[in-house]
């Protein structure tokens, strides 16, 4: 197990899959940092809701906005990373290979997944720290608050930092539920650019269906770092941090294990 | 059995169907150590199928398959009894060769250096920090075998080996692969040529349309192959008539009388159950001009050809062809 643990974990980093779509991450995060805290600490910012009322913000608040963009916009580089490193297996036909140095397709699986924590770490820690760098740099130069004298924030920080990681997992099960690696790109991009948020803002909209929203991956996501852009813009309530982990790890399992059921059932020829 | 036959390979009464299509049918053979063992057959005769049921990738619908006596998915350490190599295209094409090998260096639970050893075997040394992208097929053949002896294993099963090898790589191999016999290793080598792997095996495995038509040393195949005495003549009747005279046979797929043989005049036959001097001394007595007096081997080729060739009806008895050698006479 531990053999086969190792033997994934150097298929990661042996590609330049990890370390190009983590430039891009810290980009992105520092980017989106810097651009969301310069708006919300401008004098008389004020942030419009879904409801179109203006949400108060204070500085707190406009902080852990900020420090949480990550698990809100970020997380679907982590969450390709780890679906990459199923579906490139595939691809390229390295199945096989894979198989024959471990013919048991259960632990095959559980390797994938707790393989690509390190990974998952490291977007997290790397990501997070780059929001929260750009992000307290152009609070600094607003004159505003960073917020990160309070240990509360830090706290939410570390909790982003996590999100991404279980992100990372998740990417894993869905590859193996999705093994084709275009249409898995596909629907990872629609579903978290587009079907997730309209789908949180729809929900949101009817009392009947609100609770419901707080399951969808994303927002479970977000739940875990506790605070975040869709709910303090007024677009649905989430879960406790426990309990958003628990909901997106549920997802990790479920879907590796329909993909140990269907894709991973089959001859491999 | 002998005390080295723990690590010989066997296949019981395995069966695979594809929805109608049976891929593999009641198929049976062993391959022993100390030996390389060819596995050959036309493409779609079921070899890759076999192969991959073997190593636990394919879920036979009947029959098994194991090594040592275990299943491939019941074996500890894989790479450690069994190295085997299905298709040359198995890289991930961004990492380097020597990345690629230390991969797998724990699961055959070796030391990253054993991957400095393998790559050295084969010759790659000098593209170990290159990406397999840029590797040509032979390049690949090469970086899969050395996969395949990461873990040193005892048992080698390797798929078309000598597919993209040219003429050098392929004597390399042959000399490789005897080598690992000689050691006492199980080889298993499949290809759809006979004559790629004509001069690597001891013992052949024949099958085509997913059962099995053949078995035995590659000595005892060459029994099967019949020499046979060209005779050309300028006077196609005159030769007819001698054939006839003699009671000759003419080789079933043999070149029939008429035009043909030297300067595209007169005749030419194909002869079989006698040899030259027969025919010399009975042409010379009967005064025939003869501008062609040979004996030529039927390749191993054509006895492969023969015995692959579609078969008429499913009944037919998959172990016949293996008996006939004794009847047929010594090899050559």
């Amino acid at each position: 197990m531990k053999d086969s643990l190792v033997s994934e974990y150097r298929k990661i980093v042996t590609t330049r899959t990890w370390w190009v779509l983590l430039i891009v991450m810290v980009g992105y995060m520092a980017f989106m940092g810097a651009a969301m805290a310069f708006a919300f600490s401008f004098d008389g910012a004020e942030v419009t809701g879904a409801s179109g009322e203006a949400v108060p913000m204070d500085t707190t608040t406009a902080a852990t906005t900020v420090y949480t963009l990550p698990s809100t916009f970020g997380y679907a580089l982590p969450l390709l990373v780890g679906l990459l490193s199923v579906t490139s297996e595939f691809r390229h036909r390295t199945l096989t290979p894979t198989l024959l140095a471990q013919p048991d397709r259960n632990r095959f699986v559980v390797s994938k997944l707790v393989a690509s924590i390190p990974m998952g770490v490291l977007y997290g820690v790397l990501g997070t720290l780059a929001t929260v760098g750009a992000g307290a740099l152009a609070f600094v130069v607003n004159d505003t608050a960073t917020g990160l004298d309070d240990g509360a924030v830090w706290g939410v920080i570390a909790r982003t930092a996590l999100a991404l990681t279980v992100w990372c997992v998740v990417g894993v099960g869905l590859g193996f539920a999705m093994p084709n690696q275009v249409v898995a790109i596909v629907v990872v991009l629609a579903f978290t650019q587009f079907v997730e948020p309209i789908a949180r803002l729809v929900l949101g909209l009817n009392d009947a269906l609100a609770p419901a929203g707080k399951f969808l991956p994303g927002a479970a996501g977000e739940a875990i770092s506790g605070g975040s852009f869709y709910s303090a813009t007024g677009a649905g309530d989430l879960l406790g941090p426990a309990a958003g982990a628990a909901v997106l790890v549920g997802y990790a399992v479920v879907l590796a294990l329909l993909g140990r059921f269907t894709t991973l059932k089959r001859d491999i020829t | 059995m002998p005390p080295d036959a723990t690590h010989a390979i066997e296949v019981s009464h395995l069966t695979k169907t594809f929805g109608q299509v049976r891929a593999v049918d009641d198929l049976s053979f062993t391959v022993r150590p100390g030996r390389v063992t060819g596995f050959l057959g036309p493409n779609g005769a079921g070899k890759t199928t076999t192969l991959r049921m073997l190593l636990g990738l394919v879920q036979p619908t009947a029959g098994t398959a194991t090594i040592g006596g275990r299943r491939y998915t019941d074996l500890d350490r894989p790479m450690q009894t069994v190295g085997a190599a299905l298709e040359a295209a198995d890289f991930h094409p961004g990492r380097t060769a020597l990345d690629h090998l230390r991969v797998f260096a724990p699961q055959a639970g070796v030391p990253d250096r054993r991957a400095h050893e393998v790559l050295d075997l084969v010759g790659l040394s000098g593209a170990a920090k290159r990406r397999v992208g840029g590797f040509s097929l032979g390049m690949r053949q090469r970086l899969a075998l050395a996969t395949t002896l990461l873990g040193d294993p005892p048992v080698l099963l390797l798929d078309e080996p000598a597919n993209g090898l040219d003429p050098e790589g392929i004597r390399w191999l042959r000399d490789l692969l005897r080598a690992l016999a000689a050691q006492g290793r199980t080889v298993l080598v499949s290809s759809h040529v006979l004559s790629e792997v004509q001069q690597t095996v001891d013992d052949v495995v024949i099958i085509a349309g997913g059962r099995l038509v053949h078995a035995s040393t590659l000595a005892e195949l060459s029994g099967l192959a019949e020499p046979r005495v060209r005779v050309a003549s300028p006077d196609a009747a005159a030769l007819d008539a001698l054939v006839a005279r003699a009671g000759w046979q003419r080789a079933a797929d043999g070149t029939a009388g008429g035009a043909g043989g030297v300067g595209g005049v007169g005749g030419v036959a194909e002869l079989v159950g006698t040899d030259v001097a027969t025919v010399g001394h009975a042409a010379f007595a009967a005064g025939l001009e003869l501008h062609e007096l040979a004996t030529h081997g039927v390749g191993l080729e054509d006895v492969f050809l023969r015995l692959t060739a579609p078969a008429p009806a499913r009944g037919a008895h998959a172990g016949a062809p293996a008996a006939a050698p004794t009847a047929a006479g010594g090899a050559r």
